[in-house]
């Protein structure tokens, strides 16, 4: 159908030149969000909303080759499990550093106290939780976007997309 | 201690090792054999790991926040008899995906998700903290939706849609339920609420929690007004995954997180809980016989059996426990094996069908061989463990004036027996049809799974001599039976 | 008065569940309930007039206790969140693949199973 071919390539001219100019801006306001969390509203899982919401939104505006360049899928699945085993392996260091399992064996000072590095572990959770959910919305939404629906004949059908 | 950690962590791990792995490795053979070698090894180190620690009780506080601030770990009698069964079981499903998996095409999905599940049980059983019981209830019950819909034809999608609508209904009211006992109490420590529980008065608020919780973990238990997402559920999945979902699932998300929290949490009487024990176990039964399909006829039972597990707790009396949670480990070994035998027919035969099956101790001895041994255990055949947890159980109800309630038990036991009867003539007695002569036995780690758990079968029956009773059982028993006293667990 | 309508939220989506014949409404049925149990999650640490609990530099630390919400609730609301999102997710896709097979969202028509 017509609508197939204009969704496969993206939305219109304004939505693409918006889209180009804002993307940086949202991606940047992620980071600062996954990076203050542990001084400010926010934190890994809203900050790698943030981060996945920007690429849902290349993905809706230019469609999914050029996000495939970006993030591959198995990329995405990759960056996903990373994002989980260097959580695991953080709260396992505390084990193997200081004898407590998820212990927060970076030292922090009372001086360092509302600053960016006073979390200790905490900012490490925070990335890999980024990471992940990074990773896991964008590959929950992508894949859940692949099929879709095709009218043959006078039936409905559902096609797969690769 | 800080062995129970790895119980949590090694899984946990494992799962995602295998899922980078499945990421990162193109060749799809090697994807395969490596991640079966992770997850046997995992699955192998945990049942190490779980079966050494009896008598290890305590609590550990993660991260080294003190208990009501942070959250703990505890394990006591009762959990470290839950996580032996649980990771033994899982061991021997894993060996047995090995080659039953082949022929499914994700192999290494399977193993990340099975994983996940197995995580989601243990953290279960540790979780010494309420919400936490909930977030590791929602991750093995999580995992278990995609695995029974794992195969995506139309019957396993079906099957998985129920089962996550029920599922998703139960989660949500024991999240209800916790957020009642957290405004009431304002910690969320089970240890902490046990002792506040039991200086204060029953307020309809905490009734009504507790409610919310006998439903939702009845839900999750399958007892029997709540049991239908379970006959669809069970068989659909593959028979490794049947064989910890009617195993182990359902008794470690459904009989331990209840009778933890009604018996140890509220201290309430549990007497309720007996005549669905009692409903279950007939209806079960008497469902189970009209079936033809070998692993619908398999799930059916499991709702009788559970039921029997639920009367023995139910009745609170020490002897009534002690038959319950033997009856519970007992069950968990049966059943399993009963699974991943109708998985071996399957694979071989291709059809699950009673009808077009007969004489399959001709072509594969293992596998009718085991399965007469696990049919006698769940019948209470007198040299297996099924006859002496049963036993317990019915003397249990005289013993505590129900007579009535023992009459039932050995009706639903003789009906199973005459149930299993079928299932042995139909499929491995009688005559072989023509066409099934050319099939050969199991494969081996199929075969070495299904003889481990056989021998199971028997040896456990050894747990009634009070030797060996006092170090795996009696703990487990005192556990539950001290009630409020679970809460001196945190020192 | 604001927790019986948490409550009818959470029955509205019971209903959603127990009576709609269309999957994608009784996602919709769990989701309603989801959320209602949340938003009761959020008022149990409400205070009223209270400050988000989020400690400045120039801040006193009683004072603030005595003047915040209970952080704590927010924390499990964030994760009960997190694993709605999951649940949902996954029923979606379960969805949309029964829609493939049997072309369908009536679960009257969706029925190849008997129990």
């Amino acid at each position: 159908m017509n609508d197939e071919k204009n969704i496969s390539s993206g939305m219109s001219e304004v939505v693409k030149t918006v889209c180009n100019i804002v993307e940086g801006f949202i991606f940047v306001f992620g980071c600062y969000i996954v990076l203050y969390g542990q001084l400010s509203p926010g934190g890994g899982f809203a900050g790698g909303v943030i981060l996945a919401a920007v690429f849902i939104l290349i993905m809706l505006a230019f469609g999914k080759e050029r996000v495939l360049k970006i993030m591959p899928r198995k990329r995405g699945a990759f960056i996903e499990a990373l994002g989980a085993l260097s959580f695991l392996a953080v709260a396992w260091a505390g084990l193997y550093v200081s004898g407590i399992f998820f212990k927060n064996f970076i030292p922090t000072t009372a001086a360092s106290h509302f600053k960016l590095m006073s979390g200790g572990t905490i900012l490490i959770y925070n990335i890999a939780i980024a990471l992940k959910v990074m990773a896991g919305l964008f590959l929950v939404f992508f894949v859940l976007s692949i099929t879709r629906v095709i009218l043959e004949g006078d039936k409905l059908k559902m096609v797969k997309k690769q | 201690m800080e062995r129970y950690i790895y119980l949590i962590l090694l899984p946990l791990g494992g799962a995602f090792i295998i899922a980078a792995l499945n990421a990162a490795v193109k060749s799809r053979d090697t994807r395969d054999i490596t991640s079966d070698i992770i997850a046997n090894l995992i699955t192998l180190a945990m049942a190490g790991i779980a079966l050494t620690s009896f008598g290890i009780n305590g609590s550990y506080s993660v991260g080294g926040w003190p208990v009501p601030l942070g959250i703990n770990i505890a394990a006591d009698g009762f959990s470290i008899l839950m996580l032996a069964t649980v990771n033994t079981i899982a061991f021997c499903a894993t060996l047995y995906s090995i080659n039953y998996m082949d022929q499914y095409t994700s192999k290494s999905h399977y193993y990340s998700l099975f994983l996940l599940m197995l995580t989601g049980m243990n953290g279960v059983l540790l979780s010494g903290d309420l919400f936490n019981l909930f977030v590791f209830i929602e991750i093995a019950s999580i995992s278990s939706y995609a695995l029974v819909g794992f195969g995506t034809e139309a019957e396993e999608l079906e099957a998985s849609f129920k089962y996550m609508v029920m599922g998703g209904i139960a989660s949500t009211f024991i999240l209800l339920a916790v957020a009642i006992l957290y405004s009431s109490f304002g910690v969320l420590n089970m240890a902490n609420i046990s002792q506040a529980i039991s200086v204060s008065s029953q307020t309809p608020l905490l009734k009504f929690s507790l409610f919310l919780f006998i439903a939702a973990f009845s839900i999750k238990a399958a007892i029997i007004p709540f049991h239908a997402w379970l006959p669809d559920a069970h068989p659909a999945a593959p028979a490794p995954v049947s064989a910890m979902l009617s195993g182990v699932l359902i008794k470690t998300l459904g009989i331990y997180a209840m009778t933890r929290i009604i018996m140890n949490i509220f201290a309430a009487d549990v007497s309720i809980l007996a005549p669905l024990g009692i409903i279950s176990i007939m209806l079960g039964v008497l469902l189970a016989l009209g079936q033809t399909d070998m692993k619908r006829l398999f799930a059916y039972h499991s709702v009788s059996q559970v039921g029997y597990i639920i009367l023995g707790i139910s009745l609170g009396t020490p002897l009534g426990i002690l038959g319950g949670l033997f009856h519970l480990v007992n069950h968990s070994i049966f059943k399993s094996l009963l699974f991943l035998n109708s998985g071996a027919v399957a694979y071989r035969l291709g059809t699950r069908e009673l009808n077009e099956m007969g004489g399959l101790n001709k072509v594969m001895p293992i596998t009718g061989g085991t399965s007469f041994i696990a049919s006698l255990s769940i019948a209470g055949m007198p040299p297996f463990n099924g006859f002496f947890s049963k036993l317990i159980i019915i003397l249990a109800c005289v013993q505590s004036g129900h007579p009535g309630f023992a009459l039932w038990a050995v009706a639903g036991s003789i009906l199973t027996l005459s149930s299993f009867m079928k299932v042995q003539k139909f499929a491995f007695f009688g005559k072989l049809a023509e066409k099934h002569k050319q099939i050969k036995e199991a494969p081996l780690m199929m075969s070495i799974s299904v003889v481990i758990l056989a021998v199971l079968c028997i040896a456990t029956s050894l747990l009634v001599l009070p030797k060996v009773k006092n170090i795996v059982l009696q703990p487990a028993v005192d556990a539950v039976l001290s009630g409020a006293g679970y809460a001196k667990i945190i020192r | 008065m604001i927790y019986v309508m948490c409550l009818a939220l959470f029955v509205v989506g019971l209903y959603g569940i127990c009576c709609k014949k269309n999957l994608i409404k009784i996602i919709l049925g769990f989701i309603i309930m989801d959320y209602a149990v949340n938003l009761f999650i959020i008022l149990i640490g409400y205070r009223k007039n209270g400050i988000a609990p989020i400690l400045d530099k120039t801040m006193d630390v009683n004072k603030f206790a005595l003047s915040s919400v209970d952080p704590m609730p927010q924390a499990i609301v964030l994760t009960a969140i997190v694993i709605g999102l999951a649940v949902t997710a996954l029923m979606v896709a379960v969805c949309v693949r029964i829609y493939e097979r049997y072309g369908t969202f009536d679960i009257t028509k969706i029925r190849k199973l008997k129990g």
